[in-house]
């Protein structure tokens, strides 16, 4: 193609606090009866004051942070100015300048980094549902998803397709999950995805396209809520753009809607210009400073990211690459690999045993406990202490059996002993040390 | 037995010289023969004042004693009270009726408050002179073809009436201290996030500051006892510790330094200086210095532009959410001086003019309140007329869109600092009307500011004149 994508995307994730980004309703509003989760804040009456929630905040930067971000420790938040029936306020308080995290990155399977150029918290709107009530179309409001708070992440156009952007969200939606901060279900609205897609003949795809050589429109697409669409919707998208392009025409700049049904993006706003948001800091809300050891406390609270425990696994239990991402997928699976081979050490079971063992037998951690599965593993490959006696025994028989093997042997063919040994732990229909029972059978060969 | 101060109130239902019930019934006599002269309410709640009266005396016969268990008040209409309409003055919200309190009305019940109404103001706390309600002005009791002030005119002036024992307003830039200088009573402006604003109709939201308006520099303290403190649903109430404000009332002022310069009196109304000057032989008599500042203060009027600017931007944001769909009207309902200060708010903020007009409003803000900080190094309080004149005809504001920035000069510096001040009455006209001065101080202050103006007011005799109404 002789177009190159030019791809950058914005990602809100919704956080699964308890209470509301400003106040103190349930942010737990998916499928509540409408208008249930509300309070004079979150439904913008007068007087109202929104007072932050902390450990959003504190999500927000432990986002930032598993992202890599620089973290500003003097940050606030802006109020964004527009009108909507949804926009209880008539402006959502978010972050303009000086957002909780910026300068980031993602490294994706092909080695490319993704920059992310800020992290930044803000609050969501109400839903809107158009109905048809007695013959009359109506609009209604649910206020009950107004003020629940989202982290929203914005890269820079460095994506050139739709596998890598289909990858960025894949580690994304696990680093969030891994954090345990939000469920980041794109079906269920609490991840959201707004690329702006536009083609460029400069770019390569192989560097970051420098920002003289941006095209001069980009086009956003909105209403992609699910995996499965994301590839359809940029593969459509970039196709579209490319006839109009060939046709020796410029896209129009605009917003456009992902049809699921149609499989297609349709235009459903013009934008010409960015729309004046009247940005100012939000005098409701003092200014957040934070201190190195603060954001120090949080970076020591995050957990290990996949990436990182891949690297550990490979290193400290010396496992292939592949074994330790199949181990790292799920939180659980790799909580229950370390404890099993804590348990296995006393029984003389290795890492590598454990880890093969699990994925061979694909076991899951809800089957079984650690120590339960070390166990099985340490009697699966237990060797029987056994008389001695009973091994000359059956030794002597072995070797009377198969005077030809000892005529062999005696005549130089060495090797022949691991035939015998085999024979003698068939006859004893038990694991025995094999060490020991060669040593017999040589014992018993120089008599 | 309606002009009666908080104090007085206080001690006699204390000592059963009469009951709540009986005062309440007084208060509600003397709303009905007043209001048709002034017209100083909006609502008068007066089945519910009865009520919480009766309240009041069975918990008096107890013994219990709360702050203000039993005394009736009138609260400004841009504070949101539970089940009783509230409007801001505007048709808006006409018929609006809040399912919460604000903070202040919340602490104020909790105190044992009787309410006997709201009262009326410039709608959207938008004006300095009660004039651009939808609920037609309110009338100075000294004479009702004068302006109260604004925006809290309908308290001032239902004070000054004695339609009530005392009331609560609100300032962003004067309208605590202008209305009570031109209508002869006690107005304190807290020092910003000394007083929660959660709840209160917003109007400027880094200038807003709820405050008592009564006929007695102690009414005030006690009253601040009640309202000043962190209120957890206001991040921007200070956390820092309230004191007992009437603790330090009757300390001796001898010694405090008291700032005076001529830039708050260069324009003045002579009038108005002639009361304000003579002040200054009262506050020597009780021992305090007065000191010439000179030129070494900012001059008022660079806090004008300030103020316009950061106001209205304020402003253009707070209002958007009255667009009719949850609750009260529709924009259409908006009036005029509102629907300027959106479009000039809205400009104000836009791209492109961002950095010429709000961002440079804050940072000579900045410099404003530094200003004040080196000036409160060389005195311990400042000494000021209130108002460039007295109470204007009605009509002033009328086709004068920059009236209340002009009338407001003397007070809007203090208010863009968030610092404290306070207005008592100092003297009269020669037309009898009253003049005031404030007594203005660094933040969280009022301790102070409270000790030096009740010195004045009861060395001279003008807090105990009433209008002929």
């Amino acid at each position: 193609m002789k177009y190159t994508p030019v791809i950058g995307l914005e990602v809100h994730v919704e956080l699964k606090t308890e209470s509301k980004m400003f106040c103190r309703c349930s942010a737990d509003y998916f499928g509540k009866e409408p208008n249930t989760h509300t309070c004079p804040v979150c439904l913008g009456m007068p007087g109202a004051l929104p007072v932050p929630n902390k450990k959003a905040i504190e999500w927000c930067i432990k986002i930032a942070l598993a992202l890599k971000c620089e973290i500003n420790t003097l940050s606030k938040f802006d109020r964004k100015n527009y009108y909507y029936p949804d926009l209880a306020k008539g402006y959502q308080i978010s972050q303009y300048d000086q957002p909780f995290g910026i300068d980031g990155s993602v490294e994706l399977s092909t080695g490319k980094t993704i920059r992310i150029r800020r992290v930044h918290m803000e609050e969501d709107t109400g839903k809107l549902s158009h109905q048809t009530l007695d013959t009359e179309k109506v609009s209604l409001i649910d206020f009950n998803r107004s003020g629940v708070p989202l982290v929203e992440i914005v890269t820079e156009p460095d994506f050139s397709g739709a596998a890598e952007v289909t990858e960025y969200l894949q580690k994304l939606q696990k680093v969030v999950r891994h954090l345990d901060v939000s469920n980041a279900d794109m079906e269920k609205g609490d991840m959201r995805l707004e690329p702006n897609i536009s083609l460029s003949e400069k770019a390569s795809g192989k560097e970051y396209i420098k920002e003289i050589e941006l095209p001069k429109y980009k086009v956003e697409v909105k209403n992609i809520n699910s995996f499965r669409f994301v590839e359809k919707a940029i593969e459509f998208e970039v196709k579209r753009q490319a006839e109009i392009l060939d046709r020796g025409e410029t896209p129009i700049q605009e917003t456009r809607g992902w049809n699921e049904t149609k499989n297609i993006t349709f235009s459903q706003r013009v934008k010409e210009e960015a729309m004046d948001y009247r940005y100012f800091p939000e005098p409701d809300i003092p200014p957040i400073r934070f201190t190195e050891e603060e954001i120090g406390a949080i970076r020591a609270s995050l957990p290990e990211l996949q990436d990182e425990k891949i690297a550990r696994f490979t290193k400290q239990f010396e496992l292939s690459e592949y074994n330790a991402e199949i181990l790292t997928r799920e939180k659980s699976l790799a909580t229950f690999f370390e404890a099993a081979v804590d348990a296995g050490k006393a029984k003389d079971v290795s890492a590598k045993q454990i880890a093969n063992f699990i994925i061979n037998k694909k076991i899951s951690p809800s089957e079984t406990t650690p120590e339960e599965l070390a166990g099985t593993i340490a009697s699966a490959s237990q060797t029987v202490q056994v008389d001695e006696k009973e091994l000359e025994k059956i030794v002597q028989q072995v070797l009377k059996e198969n005077p030809k093997a000892v005529e062999d042997f005696k005549s130089g063919k060495e090797n022949v002993i691991m035939f015998l040994v085999g024979q003698v732990m068939r006859n004893a229909k038990q694991k025995l040390d094999a060490t020991l029972v060669k040593e017999t059978v040589l014992n018993q060969l120089k008599k | 037995m309606h002009t009666i101060t908080l104090t007085q109130a206080k001690e006699g239902l204390k000592k059963k010289k009469f009951s709540s019930v009986e005062l309440t019934k007084a208060y509600l006599k003397r709303i009905k023969e007043t209001e048709p002269k002034i017209n100083a309410l909006v609502t008068v709640t007066e089945e519910e004042a009865l009520t919480s009266a009766a309240k009041a005396d069975k918990l008096l016969q107890k013994g219990e004693e709360k702050a203000l268990l039993g005394i009736p008040f009138i609260i400004k209409d841009n504070f949101c009270t539970k089940d009783i309409r509230t409007t801001a003055s505007s048709k808006v919200l006409d018929d609006f009726i809040p399912p919460y309190d604000s903070t202040v009305f919340a602490k104020l019940k909790d105190a044992g408050i009787v309410l006997l109404g709201k009262a009326n103001m410039d709608a959207w706390a938008h004006g300095s002179s009660t004039e651009t309600s939808d609920y037609g002005p309110t009338k100075n009791p000294w004479d009702t073809g004068k302006l109260p002030g604004g925006s809290s005119g309908g308290v001032a002036a239902g004070v000054a009436a004695d339609e009530a024992v005392a009331g609560i307003g609100t300032e962003t830039a004067g309208s605590i201290r202008q209305p009570a200088s031109w209508c002869g009573v006690v107005g304190l402006k807290p020092t910003y996030g000394r007083v929660s604003r959660y709840g209160v109709v917003a109007m400027g939201s880094s200038l807003d500051s709820p405050g008592p308006m009564t006929k007695t520099v102690e009414d005030s303290a006690i009253i601040l006892n009640v309202l000043a403190g962190q209120d957890p649903l206001d991040a921007t109430s200070s956390p820092r510790p309230t004191t007992d404000y009437t603790k330090s009332l009757k300390n001796s002022i001898k010694g405090k330094r008291i700032g005076v310069s001529h830039k708050y009196t260069d324009g003045v109304d002579d009038e108005v200086k002639r009361v304000y000057e003579k002040t200054f032989a009262e506050f020597e008599k009780l021992g305090a210095e007065i000191v010439d500042l000179k030129d070494d203060i900012f001059d008022p009027k660079y806090s004008i532009a300030v103020y316009t600017v950061i106001q209205r931007s304020e402003v253009s944001s707070n209002l958007a959410r009255y667009d009719g769909i949850r609750y009260g009207h529709g924009r259409e309902f908006f009036g005029d001086e509102a629907k300027r200060r959106i479009m000039l708010g809205t400009y104000t903020l836009s791209a492109g003019y961002y950095d010429a007009y709000y961002k440079k409003a804050q940072q000579v803000r900045t410099l404003i309140i530094e200003d004040f900080a080196r000036v409160f190094q060389k005195v311990d309080v400042l000494l000021a007329p209130t108002s460039p004149s007295t109470a204007l005809p009605l009509g002033s504001s009328k086709n004068h869109p920059m009236f209340g920035e002009m009338a407001d000069v003397l007070v809007e510096p203090s208010s863009i600092a968030g610092i404290t001040g306070i207005n008592i009455p100092a003297g009269f006209s020669s037309d009898k009307l009253p003049v005031g001065i404030q007594l203005i101080g660094p933040q969280f202050s009022e301790e102070m500011i409270l000790n030096v103006a009740y010195q004045f007011e009861q060395a001279t005799p003008f807090h105990t004149e009433k209008p002929n109404i």
